[in-house]
């Protein structure tokens, strides 16, 4: 539809002339379709412009550390040894933690508002938990650090004698660490997940439901063998873009995640993560090196999260919604 | 043996959709919990201290984040005169001009901006103000947001552009109106409450972003004037006192969460409220 110009036909009454380029000008249509392609183009330019920043700022730290920048665990900013392994761990725990407990939570949600609870109870429940995805995330963390720590500290012992035998929940335990963090995330992905699986539980046909109860299911196999499996791919986008967020979410783990560059195979200890060591160390980051660590560490983190969105995009839309 | 399958399979009906239903017992509940638990904290800790005062010294009890306050106000109005023209005009481009693989392009990269964690956009206000001018600034702050306004604009723009009638648009032209005119008399006023509801919205969401401030516009306990000048926001207050070890400043981040949620919330409530009749909201 871009510029075509309206064709004048000369089929009947007086013949006009086709409005020539100076009277389309001043009508605006040119003028009006250069300036918004400006800002369409613009938005490309920004984001082309975000990644060569990226890319070019981290040049020191590239050049000296290479691939090996992405495997090695020493973060040891007084000899300029840079290595970005215990953030990418600590990242990569997190975001697990928190789909581990968001996944289940949340499709289960989307199910019952989807496919049970009467549609005004639906709407209302659905109200509230978008508004929680509308609450800053530096307020997430605020109620971690005040909250759910102590919330933790109290169940810590009896989660200790429960999977005390695993590493994963030995050694001591401070409050903050890998676990409250993705408690953290978990809480904060959760209405992602429930507003957008809701929606493609509730788009699935009514036909399917209907064929499947006038087999004989009952209500749960309905909704698990029919109506879920139908509904996959959007329930998967979800998931992803709820994993995106976790991956890049800075405030609320930074406050609780303990900020330690080490790995260790125990969820109760502290550990860091990408955002969180750039939130903290970027305005204390003395020398051009370390610095350029730290922007390297964002583009691997842009790196994550594009890819994961893609996919994401690309699950719950499918590709024709950006054909218009 | 049918019996006994057909007892199973109802029993495995209830569980499941009990279980179910615990699921939203839980999503919500921890919604009200938290929602309860700041309002009670936050609004016991709040004074009108708070609204007219600077921070005092560690130590000193009292004050206020009258600054912060202001400097949430300041970077918003940079980020909305940055991120909204272009994000507006963005989404009329696609709504009323696109269709081609160009506005696939654009579309897709719009997605990928939004999704680009906040860090990454600070690091990138950095790199762009801060770098070359050897100082955090207001104008960095702003540049930060504004870069975060983008993609949303673009999308509900284009969202509440298309939601308009094509009769309205042939009606324009019938009339003999150019395009450009019946866009711009008669598209966009149509659109025009969905449009400014969504930059409510969009307005609201990047006044509780704190990390791509923490290294642009970095903090300020006093006032800042001009736009060349550190400045303090509120989320960023928040965080710098919620991790700091004081008593006294733990609450003046509650009273400082509690206006922060109301306002966000407000904004959210009246929007949706506004929009109640379409089913999607960008985000």
């Amino acid at each position: 539809m871009a510029a075509t110009p309206t064709t004048v036909t000369t089929s009947a009454g007086p013949v006009r002339p086709a409005p020539g380029y100076w009277q389309r000008l001043r009508g605006g249509d040119e003028a009006a379709y250069v300036i918004t392609f400006m800002a369409a183009a613009g938005i490309l330019a920004i984001t082309g412009l975000l990644v060569l920043e990226l890319y070019t700022n981290s040049s020191a730290s590239r050049g000296k550390f290479g691939w090996s920048f992405l495997v090695t665990s020493t973060w040891d900013p007084v000899n300029d040894q840079f290595g970005a392994l215990p953030f990418i761990y600590g990242t990569v725990v997190t975001s697990f933690l928190a789909l581990l407990m968001g996944i289940p939570l949340g499709v289960g949600a989307a199910i019952f508002l989807a496919e049970l609870a009467p549609p005004k109870i639906s709407d209302a429940l659905t109200f509230l938990i978008e508004l929680l995805a509308a609450v800053p995330s530096v307020i997430y963390g605020l109620l971690g650090v005040f909250v759910l720590i102590p919330i933790l500290r109290e169940i810590e012992p009896s989660l200790k004698a429960a999977l005390g035998w695993t590493p994963f929940f030995s050694g001591p335990f401070y409050g903050v660490s890998l676990f409250s963090a993705g408690v953290v995330l978990a809480v904060m992905i959760i209405p992602f997940i429930i507003s957008i699986s809701r929606e493609v539980i509730l788009s699935v046909p009514g036909d399917q439901r209907e064929a499947a109860l006038a087999l004989g299911a009952t209500r749960w196999e309905t909704t698990w063998d029919i109506v879920v499996p139908y509904a996959k791919k959007g329930i998967m986008g979800s998931i992803f873009l709820a994993l995106a967020r976790a991956l890049g979410e800075t405030m609320a783990v930074t406050m609780v995640v303990g900020n330690d560059p080490k790995i260790k195979a125990s969820l109760l200890a502290p550990g860091y993560s990408i955002a969180a060591v750039i939130a903290n160390e970027f305005t204390e980051a003395t020398g051009q090196l370390y610095t350029s660590a730290l922007i390297e560490l964002g583009l691997v983190l842009f790196a994550l999260t594009i890819v994961i969105n893609g996919m994401a995009r690309l699950l719950i839309i499918g590709a024709d919604k950006y054909k218009a | 043996m049918a019996n006994l399958h057909t007892l199973r399979r109802k029993t495995v009906n209830v569980v499941m959709l009990t279980i179910t239903g615990l699921c939203t017992f839980i999503a919500a509940g921890t919604l009200v919990y938290i929602l309860g638990y700041l309002f009670v904290h936050g609004a016991t800790s709040l004074t009108l201290d708070f609204f007219t005062k600077l921070p005092t010294p560690v130590g000193e009890s009292g004050g206020g984040m009258a600054n912060a306050i202001v400097g949430s106000g300041k970077l918003l109005l940079l980020a909305s005169l940055f991120g909204i023209p272009i994000g507006f005009l963005g989404g009329v481009y696609l709504a009323e001009f696109g269709g081609s693989t160009f506005s696939y392009v654009v579309r897709y990269v719009t997605d990928l901006l939004n999704g680009v964690p906040s860090i990454v956009i600070g690091i990138f206000a950095y790199t762009m103000v801060v770098l070359p001018q050897k100082h955090f600034s207001t104008l960095a702050g702003g540049l930060a947001l504004g870069v975060m306004m983008i993609p949303i604009a673009v999308r509900s723009t284009e969202e509440f552009l298309r939601a308009v009638p094509n009769s309205l648009r042939e009606g324009a032209m019938a009339l003999g109106a150019t395009k450009a005119r019946s866009i711009l008399t008669v598209v966009i006023p149509a659109a025009k409450n969905g449009i400014m509801t969504g930059i409510m919205l969009n307005l609201a969401r990047v006044a509780g972003e704190t990390a791509p401030l923490l290294f642009t516009s970095f903090g300020n306990r006093y006032w800042s004037s001009g736009w060349e000048q550190p400045i303090s926001a509120l989320p960023v207050m928040i965080f710098t006192y919620a991790i700091a070890p004081y008593e006294d400043w733990h609450k003046q981040a509650w009273a400082a969460g509690f206006v922060l949620l109301t306002m966000v919330l407000t904004v959210n409530i009246i929007a949706r409220a506004v929009l109640s009749k379409r089913k999607h909201i960008a985000r």
